[in-house]
């Protein structure tokens, strides 16, 4: 492509000075953001090798960051609260956001006004969904609290006080922001069906349900392993929405890894430790997107096969 | 096609759809109608009920009036803050990333894979694995707890969601029409004035609304970076419920609550569909 340009026979110096705007423009915004991803992140990684504390320095200590951070109560609870928020919002999310999409695809009236509610949430802040479901969930000003005042005076809701209930309290606030971005993947998934195959499906006689089950849901798995992804990786990061609706308590109930390496890095100033949770997070992280991007690799490598 | 319309299935179709769209709709409607009510009122009873008449002033206390640990501005500082944040990260990280994703897509250069699969990789790679790094860069450059520093953070980090945008839009362009410009003698620069950019209004506009929704409600780096009255409205709602607990004024928080996610729900309404698009968009990275 670039033997366009050979019929210009200008001097290489003085081509390479005409053209340097140009190569500003393109190498610099890119090589920033390049140079950011890899020396950061390798700093971080580094920094989680080294005796620091409240300023970084060198030294090695090994693993040792790493060990007492697992050691830790704290990094143990965020690590199993991790797991049960993961695996319990992504499900119900999926499930939820499944359900809606399939709902809206039976032409039904009102089907845009109805999308936009499903995905509003999307567009409002971590922090004020937070905000928001903590007064909800609040026993003494919210639900519970409307509940008694018309007279159902043995209704309890009380999740948001109560230690072994209170990580759900962050799961139906994650629900309710994101599960309107599975609905949006799988309606767009459902609507690309082929009309062809549903139609043979009813000729041989299938229901309505026996389609979507035996012939529409099978083709919703690249997109559902997607959404599975996306919403994992928000749920390994989870941050302002647990700051703002349960600030990791009552006491570290709701303790979460990205909560961690925050109070680790900036509250008690172990930068070591931080840093070696804020890794451990990476890690977790990968386990999920290695697998995603070797399935994608082999899903390209048959579509281009095919 | 028969009518179905009042078949059994139909109305139960209609049924769950709308009891889920009241539970989407519920917690905006029970903010914006506490928005309204006196603090007083939400005392008595809970935080959901409709009001007996409607205090208005609570948007006047919280977007200038009530105070957030020593200062009494409410939250108009803070909404400003955000704008000066928001506005020239969105712009500056849209415009390289267009220039970026044309370059990588079309012009073509010696390396433009590389660099373009490492940018990308700033999709996935946690906030938290930045955080100390920025903190020591921002310090050393003069930077930290300024508005500049996060528009430099949001600038830098949005280029991996901005060029990714981009470069799938532009490599629909044919080949052929940017060859033939080249043969013609036109530059990089002008064939992206003259051919790309006015090919490019619906990639722009899912790339702003979707930068600006993500720097206007971004948290993290806002509350690590800023401290007082540089902080983003994110940051000063976490703060305004700290410093209230004691007395909680839920009526004014309610209020200041809804200023602080109109921006975003607004361009939500208007821009729905480019909304919608950029989350998919995002998604089939």
């Amino acid at each position: 492509m670039s033997n366009a340009v050979s019929t210009a026979t200008r001097p290489a110096t003085s081509d390479m000075v005409r053209r340097l705007p140009e190569y500003l423009m393109i190498w610099v915004p890119l090589l920033l953001s390049a140079a950011h991803l890899i020396s950061f992140s390798i700093w971080t990684i580094w920094i989680s090798f080294t005796p620091s504390t409240l300023i970084p320095v060198s030294g090695w200590v090994g693993l040792r960051n790493y060990t007492s951070v697992l050691a830790s109560r704290n990094w143990q609870i965020a690590f199993d609260n991790l797991l049960l928020f993961g695996s319990a919002f992504v499900l119900l999310s999926l499930i939820t956001g499944l359900l809606l999409a399939i709902l809206l695809d039976q032409r039904i009236r009102g089907e845009n006004v109805l999308r936009s509610i499903f995905l509003y949430p999307l567009a409002v802040s971590f922090v004020v969904t937070g905000t928001v479901w903590s007064w909800l969930l609040n026993p003494g000003i919210g639900i519970e609290k409307l509940a008694h005042d018309l007279g159902w005076a043995s209704f309890h809701f009380d999740w948001l006080v109560n230690r072994d209930m209170a990580i759900w309290t962050i799961v139906i606030a994650a629900i309710w922001q994101s599960s309107g971005f599975a609905m949006a993947l799988f309606l767009a998934g459902l609507r690309s069906v082929d009309a062809d195959i549903i139609k043979a499906a009813q000729i041989d006689g299938a229901g309505p349900i026996r389609t979507y089950w035996r012939v529409i849901l099978p083709t919703l798995w690249p997109i559902t392993i997607t959404v599975v992804v996306i919403q994992l990786q928000f749920a390994i990061s989870a941050f302002d929405l647990v700051r703002a609706l349960t600030n990791g308590g009552p006491g570290i109930a709701t303790q979460l890894p990205a909560l961690v390496v925050y109070d680790l890095m900036f509250q008690r100033s172990q930068l070591g430790r931080g840093a070696a949770a804020a890794v451990l997070m990476l890690l977790i992280l990968l386990a999920v997107l290695l697998p995603y991007a070797a399935w994608r690799y082999v899903q390209r490598r048959q579509a281009t096969h095919a | 096609m028969r009518d179905r319309a009042f078949a059994p299935s139909r109305i139960l179709i209609y049924l769950v759809v709308t009891l889920f769209a009241a539970a989407y709709l519920a917690p905006l409607v029970v903010v914006v109608l506490n928005s309204l009510r006196t603090n007083e009122e939400i005392a008595q009873g809970s935080m959901i009920g409709w009001p007996k008449h409607l205090a208005w002033g609570n948007y006047a206390l919280a977007w200038s009036g009530f105070c957030v640990a020593e200062t009494c501005a409410g939250i108009r500082p803070y909404m400003l803050n955000s704008a000066l944040i928001t506005i020239p990260a969105t712009i500056f990280s849209t415009l390289l990333g267009a220039i970026a994703g044309y370059a990588v897509s079309l012009w073509r250069f010696r390396g433009d894979n590389w660099i373009y699969g490492i940018v990308t990789l700033g999709l996935f790679l946690p906030q938290q694995m930045r955080l100390l790094p920025w903190t020591f860069v921002l310090r050393d450059i003069g930077l930290i707890n300024t508005l500049s520093g996060l528009v430099l953070i949001h600038t830098i980090q949005g280029l991996s969601f901005t060029v990714l945008f981009c470069r799938n839009y532009y490599v629909a362009i044919p080949h052929e029409l940017i060859s033939a410009a080249r043969i013609d003698g036109a530059g990089f620069f002008r064939i992206f004035w003259r051919i790309i950019l006015p090919l490019s209004s619906p990639i722009l506009i899912v790339t702003v609304i979707w930068q600006f929704t993500h720097i206007w409600n971004e948290f993290l780096y806002g509350v690590t970076f800023t401290t007082g009255q540089q902080q983003p409205v994110t940051a000063a709602l976490i703060a305004l419920s700290a410093a209230i607990a004691d007395i909680p004024q839920h009526g004014v928080q309610s209020a200041a609550v809804i200023i602080a996610a109109l921006p975003t729900l607004l361009i939500y309404l208007l821009g729905g569909r480019y909304f919608v698009r950029g989350l998919t968009a995002g998604a089939v990275k």
